[in-house]
């Protein structure tokens, strides 16, 4: 039993990340934008978002806010993924580059960016860049009361997680209440499966697009950040993120482009993640390890098998719409 | 309300732009990057110049590092060269770094195993099948679900490097292990060492031998049709008689084999070891030199050049400036945003309207 | 008359790179009234429109609105001038439903309330008598229904100026016949209607007016009541042609396919052919009409092993040959065969062309595998592709200049050239005039008559049921996959065909006529 509550437990923490990073780009990809940049941002985000409680809390000193800090966190995360998903719509969008390449140069600048700033603070900040206990706390423990954490099971499971999951599931309850309900929904939908219908019908092509692309890119960026502040500790490694961006990716198409979906596929991958550590079989751990990959692969193959007509992708994803293209 | 405005310009799309049009835009786009990079220089309170010149006396200015800025360049241009038929074929081979990865692998198998019992010329030749043929491998899979499914390759490639890296992480810890506990597999017998050429491994001599071939493959031969007709439309492939998914395989195929052949130059040549980041980027780095020679195989070796030197200078910038190296990564990203957005001023034409006023007024 | 006019274009001019779709063009357009924009393929009649609609912006000129200058930058500007246009491709977001397509693009609450547009929706249906379900999702949707959809969304728009872009070219007679009754009664409602087209019986049929348009200038316009199919034929092309289409007898006709109970079923399951059984002669023309998306596409591309066949069996007879059965056939083996497709698609890219090569690299998809070992053989196409360009004047600076830059019509001539630059014993084509001007598409019907002289089979599938009756020896009538009727093309009528089209009489297949 307490296997597997912590199993699930983890499974959240570990998925929250992704579903932030998958949330963004199924905005994005919404829009018609397939931008392959995800790693990239969320690298940018990471550690921009670590940069920012780091320096926030060496400015305020004792005095640091928790809130505050993760608000920090949050907007500057935001802001840098928005920023790199800003560069990759002006080029494809406004300069109708190839989508597929214009998103794997996002993804060289942004880890690049990231790694950057990682080891300038490093260098600047003499060795090691660590959130101090008392921040790292806030983003790591649960916003709940205790009394409601100590129910047993549903305590941990429900109201156990840190803020993020809590602002992950808003974000995509929104989402799909957006997507489905509302007339920019609506008409964002008509840009990614015809922008050429949507341009006659009146609606701004390229506004939607942009909007859509650099929102997704700011919520994909967050992630970035959450992975950072809650899973690698507050501090930033070599690792940098390990490819969470490219499994965002791919679970976009798992959770066929619908926001809700993201929440359950990203706890799905965050159990895959760490089920190597949770549930012991009698192979090697670095074998095992490669569990979550094969298993994107295994999702990929299965997707490409079922071809039912809500289930593709939006039919103009990649492409470049250019209104008086003759 | 019924303010009479017009819009301020207005695209429409070249016909007529000559081709030394087209390279003098390219030009500017390369001019564009090196001064977008000056600027992030000075936000980081360097002085550009010295910046530029650092990395240039880094990579060039002795014969070492210029040797070490070729060394850099040898597995860059050799995975351009494989992955450009992908590229052209509109198959998005991601997966080069994983390609190259199973190659190192397959050679360091002969090498750990086969080093002092056979010659080293017959060995070095098995290194190298082996290499070409375990690349190929890691490439078949993907290409064969593509053409049967057409299952994302983007993706699928991508997963495959995860899941061949892992493994070798495996062998590192496991079966190849040196000493025990030291997560390291030994160093190869220097029999199965590539054998120097003006003192830098001879990988650069075989690499340069493919630039030719592909070059020649893709101009000349049926096979760089089929890729040419097959990337513009899958139609109008089928349309004329091709088999889509053979060439689809085929290509991965041969592409593969050439970063199997860059693992193993790699491993044998450069690292005389295998250890799981024996590609280190080098299959997403390749795509940005693929790409900026707009898939010119005789423009990839100026280009991984001058990515070389950003390589291998930037590493002197960090010594002598402090700066971090992974700069090279932001550059290089400018270096691709620049010249993807030059495609634009390619392909479109920017009309700036006349005033309506006058003929509206008369 | 002057408080009539709904919409004043003045001196309007639109280019596209070198080539000037547009120029000073001038066109009042009058409130209760039908006007019939004629002019050919190329003419620039879409493009001026496409200026009232939003998609382009002129160049040069003013556009007025009930008097007022207006600037139409977009279609929302459009629509808020309460102009709306249907176009040609329809545009409609398929995994839609009606009702969703209907708002889309919609100003009002953030909320939808899909509810009240069902209502409207129902209140519009109503009125002109549609049979629209506002739920249906548009992929369900029939050609027809979808074109009605069009119009629904226009009219929910409230739009007093509706344009149509081509709106029969996918319909049956019968119903053009409805839409037309609609279009009359919207004129009844005071409402200004522009009809696009290039078919001179409908805009005798239809309209009340008629502006010709040629080669993007304005070249004169004349009320309908006053004038008749030869003088307007004139004004369009510039000078007196004659309209009719050489059909000599057929000379020795013999057997060159023989086809019995093909059945196609595609991906997804549809059948598209359904135990289809006819014969093509060598030395006639065998025309295929049918509604839209009926099978003409599988058909062809049944016949030249592109299409998986469910069963059936596809006997050909090469002249002094020996019988064999295509089915089973690769493509190559086919082409080689001497069966050639000539396939003209929406797009004319997608398929036969490489619209990224020149003509020389587009010459080789035919000869690419000919040449010696692994290299392939490029002096016989660039001779072929020069041959092309000099026989039917090619409009290109160069035979290796991207032929996704040539005009529609030049890069038709390429296609249809190349094709039958393989002397093929059979020659099927599809769609093979769309989007030419009348005089490319004399071209290309003479180049057919010719292949039949030569002995030919040629088999045409058409849409434009005039041409068909006028070039064809037999003219095969597909519905639903099914072969409906064969009749004689020199003494079927429009209105037998177009019965013929949208129900199923036959017993599939072909009745010694």
């Amino acid at each position: 039993m307490n296997t597997i509550v912590s199993l699930l437990y983890n499974a959240v923490l570990n998925g929250t990340p992704l579903m932030f990073g998958t949330m963004g780009e199924v905005l994005t990809e919404k829009s018609g934008n397939l931008n392959l940049g995800v790693e990239g941002m969320m690298y940018m985000g990471g550690a921009i978002g670590l940069a920012g409680a780091f320096y926030y809390e060496k400015m305020a000193g004792s005095a640091a806010n928790g809130i505050v800090a993760i608000l920090i966190a949050l907007l500057l995360a935001f802001i840098a993924g928005a920023i790199g998903a800003l560069i990759f719509s002006f080029i494809t969008i406004s300069m109708r580059a190839n989508q597929n390449v214009t998103g794997l140069a996002l993804t060289i600048f942004g880890t690049g960016v990231g790694q950057f700033i990682g080891e300038y603070m490093r260098t600047k900040e003499g060795g090691y860049v660590v959130v101090g206990n008392g921040l790292k706390n806030f983003f790591q423990a649960s916003p709940f009361p205790k009394a409601l954490q100590d129910i047993p099971v549903a305590g941990k499971l429900i109201f156990g997680h840190n803020i993020f999951v809590y602002l992950g599931i808003i974000i995509a309850v929104i989402m799909a209440i957006y997507m489905n309900r509302t007339r920019f929904g609506l008409n964002l939908r008509a840009v990614g499966e015809s922008p050429a219908t949507a341009d006659a019908a009146g609606i701004n092509v390229t506004r939607y697009k942009y909007l859509a692309t650099v929102i997704g890119g700011g919520i994909s960026a967050i992630g970035g950040m959450v992975y950072i502040m809650t899973i690698a500790g507050c501090v930033w490694n070599h690792e940098g993120l390990a490819g969470e961006g490219w499994l965002a990716v791919a679970l976009v198409i798992f959770c066929l482009w619908k926001p809700i979906s993201a929440m359950w596929g990203s706890t799905l991958f965050g159990a895959l993640l760490i089920m190597y550590l949770r549930v012991r079989l009698p192979i090697p751990s670095e074998i095992y390890k490669i569990l979550p990959y094969v298993v994107t692969v295994a999702v990929l193959i299965i997707t490409s098998l079922r071809k039912k007509k809500e289930n593709q992708p939006p039919e103009s994803l990649g492409l470049s719409y250019f209104r008086e293209d003759r | 309300m019924n303010k009479v405005h017009t819009p301020l310009f207005h695209l429409t799309k070249r016909t007529n732009l000559s081709r030394s049009g087209a390279w003098l835009i390219r030009l500017g786009s390369f001019l564009a990057a090196i001064i977008i990079g000056g600027l992030i220089f000075v936000l980081l309170g360097q002085n550009p110049f010295e910046a530029y010149q650092s990395i240039i006396t880094g990579s060039l200015g002795k014969s070492v590092a210029l040797r070490q800025t070729i060394k850099i360049a040898v597995p860059l241009l050799g995975t351009a060269i494989a992955i450009a038929p992908c590229f052209k074929m509109r198959f998005w081979n991601i997966g080069a770094e994983g390609q190259i990865t199973a190659g190192a692998i397959g050679a360091t198998f002969f090498a750990l195993n086969f080093a002092g019992k056979i010659p080293s010329m017959p060995l070095l030749l098995s290194m190298g099948i082996a290499g070409a043929l375990c690349g190929a491998f890691w490439a078949l899979i993907p290409a064969v679900f593509k053409a049967k499914w057409g299952t994302n390759e983007t993706l699928f490639t991508l997963m495959m490097n995860y899941i061949v890296i892992g493994f070798v992480r495996w062998l590192q810890g496991g079966p190849w292990e040196g000493k025990p506990g030291s997560q390291i597999i030994p160093n190869f017998n220097p029999d199965a060492v590539l054998p120097e050429v003006f003192r830098i491994h001879c990988g650069w001599i075989i690499v340069l031998a493919l630039t030719i071939f592909m070059y020649v493959y893709m101009k000349y031969s049926k096979h760089g049709y089929e890729i040419a007709v097959v990337g513009e439309s899958h139609n109008t492939a089928k349309y004329a008689g091709m088999n889509v998914a053979k060439i689809t395989i085929r290509t991965m195929l041969l592409s593969g084999a050439i970063c199997g052949l860059v693992g193993f130059m790699v491993a044998s040549g450069a690292n005389k070891t295998l250890y799981h980041n024996v590609a280190d980027g080098v299959g997403f780095t390749a795509i940005t030199v693929a790409w900026l020679a707009q898939l010119k195989p005789f423009v990839m070796i100026v280009i991984s050049l001058l990515l070389a030197i950003l390589d291998k200078g930037s590493g002197e910038l960090q010594t002598r400036m402090g700066v971090p190296s992974s700069i090279s990564d932001i550059i290089t990203g400018v270096f691709l945003f620049c010249m993807l957005a030059s495609e634009f001023f390619i392909n479109y034409r920017i009309i700036f309207t006349k005033s309506h006023k006058k003929e509206a007024a008369k | 008359m002057q408080d009539n006019c709904s919409i004043e274009m003045r001196n309007v001019s639109k280019t596209f790179g070198r080539i000037k779709a547009n120029q000073d063009v001038s066109l009042k357009i009058y409130k209760g009234e039908i006007l019939s924009l004629l002019g050919e393929n190329g003419s620039g009649k879409t493009t001026l429109m496409n200026m009232l609609s939003g998609i382009y912006f002129p160049d040069e000129g003013q556009i007025f609105v009930n008097g007022k200058p207006a600037s139409i930058t977009s279609p929302k500007d459009a629509l808020k001038q309460g102009i709306g246009m249907i176009h040609q491709h329809f545009k409609l977001v398929s995994v839609l439903s009606a009702a969703e397509n209907v708002i889309l693009g919609l100003d009002g609450s953030l909320m939808l309330d899909m509810k009240e547009v069902s209502r409207k929706i129902t209140e519009i249906c109503e009125r002109y008598h549609f049979n629209v379900d506002p739920d249906k999702k548009v992929y369900d949707m029939s050609v027809s229904e979808k074109q009605t959809l069009e119009i629904i969304k226009v009219l929910y728009r409230d739009a007093d100026v509706l344009i149509l872009d081509e709106p029969t070219a996918v319909l049956t007679p019968q119903e053009t016949e409805r839409l037309f009754d609609v279009l009359r009664e919207m004129r009844k409602d005071g409402k200004a209607i522009v009809i696009i087209t290039h078919k001179l019986h409908e805009v005798m049929e239809l309209a009340d007016r008629v502006a010709v348009l040629r080669k993007g200038k304005f070249v004169g316009e004349l009320m309908v009541k006053d004038t008749n199919p030869q003088e307007m034929t004139n004004m369009m092309v510039g000078r007196t042609v004659m309209l009719n289409i050489d059909r000599p007898e057929p000379v020795n006709p013999t057997e060159r396919l023989n086809i019995q109970g093909l059945t196609v079923i595609n991906e997804d399951g549809v059948k598209k052919l359904d135990n289809v059984s006819f014969t093509a002669m060598g030395g006639e023309i065998l025309g295929i009409a049918g509604i839209a998306g009926s099978g003409q596409k599988e058909l062809l591309e049944a016949v030249a092993g592109l299409q998986p066949i469910k069963s059936g069996s596809i006997i050909y007879t090469p002249e002094n040959g020996e019988s064999e059965d295509l089915v089973g056939k690769t493509p190559m083996q086919i082409k080689n065969a001497g069966v050639a497709l000539a396939f003209v698609p929406e797009d004319r890219l997608g398929m036969g062309l490489v619209g990224g090569m020149g003509m020389t690299g587009n010459m080789m998809l035919r000869s690419w595998q000919k040449g010696k070992g692994m290299f392939v053989h490029r002096s016989d196409p660039t001779a072929l592709a020069e041959e092309i360009k000099e026989k039917l004047e090619v409009m290109t600076p160069d035979i290796n200049y991207p032929v996704r830059r040539l005009s529609g019509g030049n890069v038709q001539k390429v296609l249809v050239g190349r094709e039958i630059a393989t002397a093929p014993s059979v020659m099927m084509s599809a769609y093979a005039v769309r989007g030419l001007d009348i005089n490319t598409s004399y071209t290309i019907y003479n180049l057919m008559t010719t292949q039949k002289m030569k002995g030919t089979a040629v088999i045409f599938v058409g849409e434009d049921l005039d041409v068909l009756l006028e070039l064809c020896d037999r003219i095969l009538v597909l519905y639903d996959g099914k072969v409906s009727g064969i009749v004689d093309g020199r003494t079927a009528t429009k209105e037998q065909i177009g019965l013929m089209m949208t129900r199923f009489e036959g017993e599939g297949g072909e009745k010694n006529e």
